[in-house]
């Protein structure tokens, strides 16, 4: 429980904090950078839970989350590519990768039961803090179209992410 | 030599498939932006369902009775013929908001 907590609020205040630390509005390139950190640090959090989990339900879920990130990060890619825009490493990004490098090192500790659980809980708080970071922040303050549309698509895909883990979480009481 | 049976069978054939081929249709559902489109499709067994993904995504159209279960890669399509009847519906895996019906009519 108490776990649960600390994850949730540590996500969350974590992507507000760092988003309003910067004070200005993040540009195009940094906001490619955070979208594409969240992204890369989901991965890496799914593909520990994939050498760790037995459960059935964690071990599709964490599958679905290396598909669908990597996909819009490939996606991502391909834009920064197409516009000549080299993302900008920042605040929120660092932030971002040292929690999550705290939770994979925290989650590490944990075997069976006790990790799917601190997992799919960390899963539902993360999604719910990135979602609310594109809604309230990134998308936005996204001046290019296409980097716009990528990033609503990222929302709407990343919001079943949190049904979803919802979901998980709920099984595994 | 022909056997004496042979023309009659080709003949029977060749019908079957005309009859076959005038009659089905292929019919098109789409997958973009994380939706099904039309979301309620009406076919007739024979028919070929031609799933088109257009998202960078993968998709599955899982039916909810086991009846099938068709993987969609990113921007790829995948054909399905229809061999039973019935009110079918189904979702994407990946994606459980994802949901339709298919409406297979014998």
């Amino acid at each position: 429980m108490f776990l649960r907590m600390s994850a949730a609020i540590a996500a969350v205040s974590l992507l507000g904090s760092a988003a309003l630390a910067q004070g200005a509005k993040p540009t195009d390139p940094q906001i490619a950078h955070i979208a594409y950190t969240a992204g890369v640090l989901d991965i890496a959090a799914a593909k520990q839970a994939l050498t760790k989990t037995g459960n059935k339900e964690v071990k599709a879920f964490a599958e679905d989350m290396v598909r669908d990130h990597e996909a819009v990060n490939k996606q991502a890619l391909d834009l920064v590519k197409k516009l000549k825009v080299t993302p900008e490493d920042n605040d929120t990004s660092r932030a971002l990768s040292k929690n999550a490098a705290d939770k994979v090192a925290e989650l590490g500790r944990l075997k069976g039961a006790e990790f799917d659980k601190a997992y799919v809980a960390n899963e539902v708080a993360y999604h719910k803090a990135v979602d609310s970071a594109l809604e309230t922040t990134l998308i936005p303050n996204s001046s290019n179209a296409e980097l716009k549309s990528l990033l609503q698509t990222g929302l709407k895909i990343f919001q079943g992410h949190e049904q979803h883990a919802e979901h998980v979480a709920a099984s595994l009481k | 030599m022909t056997p004496r049976w042979a023309l009659p069978v080709v003949v029977v054939l060749l019908l079957l498939r005309t009859s076959v081929s005038a009659q089905a249709e292929t019919i098109q559902i789409t997958m973009e932006n994380l939706v099904f489109s039309p979301a309620e499709v009406s076919a007739k067994i024979g028919d070929t369902i031609e799933w088109i993904n257009k998202d960078i995504f993968a998709h599955t159209a899982t039916a909810r009775n086991g009846d099938w279960d068709v993987t969609m890669p990113p921007k790829k399509t995948v054909t399905l013929v229809l061999k039973k009847a019935g009110s079918i519906d189904y979702y994407c895996r990946f994606h459980p908001n994802m949901k339709a019906t298919l409406t297979v009519a014998p």
